[in-house]
């Protein structure tokens, strides 16, 4: 089982490195959703300093969303899904496999880029590091509920639309959490609670977002 | 009772023989409600007059959580025990809930901008429901996102129940934050904090919401029903049809080749 979850880890970061574009355009969005931001609010440093944490947030929000719709679309269409719901191994391991690989190709790369973000906006130096872990243990939530939504999504009219009126409600926790955090470490605050309730989130999540995701795959694949 | 009612044509004799009382029966509480809390109630100590909009906005809130619960229990018996109501009545219920928490956010924010100073205020009670007011919008979104009716009935279902994670954190905000929102004052340990001339006008005007909700249910439900069988008789006619004609067109030709067959048979 284990090397059936990393055989097939391994097939989805192949195929979004191999098809190209995909991490390079999610990761454009996030950058042009913060830069649209100076020219929105104004220039000013202290403002941006102010709402950086939050700008960035929401723009890694947005481009999560964004790459959700790739998920399970294309092996569906192929009926690649269809012979990972027959395999032996079951079907909310695959999807676990496949959440990590989704992860991998967009909370992460996002996480690494979102340190220079933070200098663009001017967020205060000490709070770059715990923006960078709030999104390096916030953003697997981004991705494990939003397999639910692109679960329940496949074959419908609109996916896309859709998703993100299904999937940006349940991603307010982590924001409140994670933009709680950087607020804190502005303040001098206790940075630890809101990391805390920001990885329980994540973690929470972790067992129960692959069950519904399965759930809800196999209710499409009826 | 609910196996009973399982079979649509039984639930339609049952609901339909129930439903015209339902509908007295909620127009003649609220009646009693409206005019007990807005004219004979007490006006409040600190509130004074506004408080009166609690006696929609606190039973408006209490059906928001309990419509969202019941459509999730609805969604769940759909799926594990695939009873043949249980969709229709989730479906039938999401617009009405939806209704009753846009009522409690609008009510709220009415009372807020004289209380609070704000017509709305970002703490976690307020935001948990306007959450809970975009799950019924996307649960009602999902359900019609699919040419396959039963596969949007389906999906719909999963994310009801995924979305229940969101009424304790609604129930507990605020406990657990320290909110603008006041905290629980009917339902708590040690007694409900209102006065009990408040108190008896809130509980029915309730009363009056919880059959308003029920009346709408059936309502809907025997719409969805009756849609359903009128949808069957016109594909039943079209078939119809189609056959007919098909039949014609089948018997054309075996007509003529019995003629020619015929007239072979009578020219030898």
């Amino acid at each position: 089982m284990t090397a059936a979850f990393w055989g097939l880890f391994r097939r989805d970061l192949r195929l979004s490195w191999r098809q190209g574009g995909e991490i390079g355009l999610v990761l454009g969005f996030f950058v042009l959703a913060v830069l649209l931001f100076p020219f929105g609010v104004g220039p000013e440093p202290r403002l941006l300093a102010r709402i950086g944490a939050g700008i960035i947030w929401v723009a890694a929000l947005l481009a999560a969303v964004l790459s959700l719709d790739r998920l399970f679309a294309a092996d569906y269409a192929d009926g690649g899904l269809d012979l990972i719901a027959l395999s032996p191994i079951p079907l909310e391991v695959s999807v676990l496999a496949k959440i990590a690989a989704h992860w991998v190709t967009t909370g992460l790369p996002l996480t690494v880029l979102s340190p220079v973000l933070a200098i663009l906006v001017d967020l205060d130096p000490a709070a770059i590091p715990v923006l960078v872990f709030g999104l390096l243990i916030g953003t697997p939530a981004l991705s494990l509920l939003g397999a639910i939504a692109a679960a329940l999504t496949l074959g419908a009219r609109r996916p896309g639309v859709l998703i993100s009126l299904l999937v940006l409600p349940l991603f307010l926790p982590t924001l409140i959490f994670a933009t709680g955090a950087v607020e804190a470490s502005l303040v001098a605050a206790a940075v630890r609670p809101h990391l805390l309730l920001l990885g329980a989130v994540s973690l929470a999540a972790l067992p129960l977002a692959p069950l519904a995701t399965a759930a809800a795959l196999r209710q499409a694949l009826e | 009772m609910l196996t009973r009612l399982a079979n649509p044509a039984r639930f339609m004799r049952a609901s339909g023989a129930v439903l015209p009382w339902l509908g007295l029966a909620s127009a003649a509480v609220l009646a009693i409600g409206l005019v007990w809390s807005l004219v004979f109630a007490p006006p409040d100590y600190q509130q004074g007059e506004s408080v009166r909009i609690m006696f929609i906005h606190v039973p408006a809130a209490w059906m928001a959580l309990s419509v969202y619960l019941f459509m999730a229990v609805a969604s769940a018996a759909a799926l594990v025990w695939r009873h043949p109501l249980a969709d229709i009545a989730a479906q039938a219920a999401a617009p009405v809930g939806a209704g009753f928490t846009l009522v409690c956010l609008a009510t709220g924010s009415l009372w807020g901008r004289p209380m609070w100073g704000a017509w709305w205020v970002w703490d976690a009670r307020l935001t948990s429901v306007l959450v809970l007011f975009f799950l019924y919008l996307g649960y009602i979104a999902l359900v019609n996102a699919f040419d396959d009716p039963g596969r949007g009935v389906r999906a719909g279902a999963l994310l009801a129940i995924v979305g229940v994670v969101n009424l304790p954190i609604i129930k507990f905000s605020v406990d657990w934050w320290n909110t603008l929102h006041q905290p629980a004052s009917v339902f708590r340990l040690g007694g409900p904090t209102i006065a009990i001339s408040m108190l008896l006008p809130l509980f029915v005007m309730a009363i009056g919401f919880l059959l308003l909700f029920m009346w709408m249910l059936l309502l809907r439900m025997r719409t969805a029903l009756n849609e359903r069988k009128a949808q069957a008789l016109r594909l039943y006619g079209q078939a119809a049809q189609l056959g007919e004609s098909r039949r014609r067109a089948a018997a054309a030709p075996a007509a003529s080749i019995r003629g020619t067959a015929t007239r072979a048979g009578a020219g030898g």
